[in-house]
């Protein structure tokens, strides 16, 4: 709601005149340099935010991926080394699956991050998890990468 | 005793607790995948060799269960996200949680032969 709504459609007798102000209202959450480091910034916004664009997306690029793997052709009955050699000869679905990794990994570790401070309540363990974490989603997402751009189909 | 103080959150919890069951799940799930995947840079063999174990019958019904853990955070996730920015949408949070079981039922049943059918030939020939 805006300030203007807020104020009286009548010209009413106001409280306030120049010798009596209103009193100055700060904002709840004004930053000064005073404020902890872990809250001067917006990134727990920003994180709420990645996890419902990239949900969206997800739904597409993962259940159409399942549908793929496990539903069509014969299931997962067709699946090989030659299966994943046609797949990746196309651009589209390297793409398709590059963002897909991506996307995932970071999803699923922002989640978990969550996950870890709700429940490991002492600095040192959310210290160890968090390195964990961060360990294997940045190690999935560097060999995931590499194997989708280095595949050769003719490895033999 | 009072009565009545242990917080139950009826539906909404119970979902949101599913909903993180099934997150961690996945996010595990991913980590082996890439690792098996990754085969495919070692050699054909050991690629076709480790997809041998997915269509073993035991790891084929896991897969119908990563579906089911899968449709049901998707699905979730969708209502999750409406309950944010649909105006109405704390409001219907209840009807949508059935909604996304209801269809969750309908997409289950309807995987269930498409994701066995390795399994079920196996076991009963063609
Ligand atoms: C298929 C589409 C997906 C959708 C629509 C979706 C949606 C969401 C949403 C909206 C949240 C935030 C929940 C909240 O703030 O309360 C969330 C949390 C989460 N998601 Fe997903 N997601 C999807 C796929 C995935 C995948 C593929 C993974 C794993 C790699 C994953 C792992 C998680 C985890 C671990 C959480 C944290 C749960 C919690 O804090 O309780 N999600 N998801
Ligand atoms: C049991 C079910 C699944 C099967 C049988 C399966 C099968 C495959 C196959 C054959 C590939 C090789 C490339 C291609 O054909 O596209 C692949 C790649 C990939 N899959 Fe799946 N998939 C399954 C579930 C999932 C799920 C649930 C996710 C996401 C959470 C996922 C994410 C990926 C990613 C990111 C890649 C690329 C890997 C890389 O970069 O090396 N898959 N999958």
């Amino acid at each position: 709601m805006s300030a203007e709504t807020t104020t009286p459609a009548t010209d009413a007798v106001s409280a306030y005149d120049v010798d009596h102000p209103a009193p100055v209202i700060e904002p709840p959450r004004a930053r000064t340099r005073k404020t902890p480091r872990a809250t001067r910034t917006n990134f727990e916004m920003y994180g709420w935010l990645f996890m419902r664009l990239s949900g969206v997306l997800l739904v597409v690029l993962v259940l159409g991926h399942l549908l793929i793997q496990l539903v069509l052709d014969g299931g997962v009955t067709k699946i090989g080394f030659a299966f994943v050699a046609g797949r990746w000869a196309s651009p589209f679905w390297q793409a398709w699956d590059l963002i897909m990794l991506w996307l995932a990994t970071l999803h699923g570790a922002n989640g978990l991050r969550t996950i870890i401070n709700d429940y490991a309540e002492r600095d040192n363990t959310r210290l160890w998890l968090k390195a964990l974490l961060y360990t294997a989603a940045g190690f999935t997402i560097v060999l995931g990468t590499l194997v989708i751009f280095t595949f050769d189909p003719n490895i033999r | 005793m009072p009565a009545g103080t242990l917080y139950r959150g009826r539906e909404g919890m119970w979902s949101w607790v599913a909903h993180r069951v099934t997150g961690v799940l996945i996010f595990f799930f991913l980590f082996v995948h890439v690792l098996d995947t990754s085969l495919v840079r070692v050699s054909p063999e050991a690629y076709d060799d480790v997809v041998a174990t997915y269509k073993n019958p035991v790891v084929n019904l896991m897969e119908y269960g990563l579906v089911a853990a899968i449709l049901f955070h998707a699905l979730n996730g969708l209502r999750v996200i409406a309950v944010d920015f649909w105006s109405k949408g704390a409001r219907y949070q209840r009807q949508m949680l059935w909604g996304v079981v209801g269809v969750w039922v309908v997409l289950m049943a309807g995987a269930f032969y498409p994701v066995l059918q390795h399994t079920l030939r196996e076991l009963f020939g063609s």
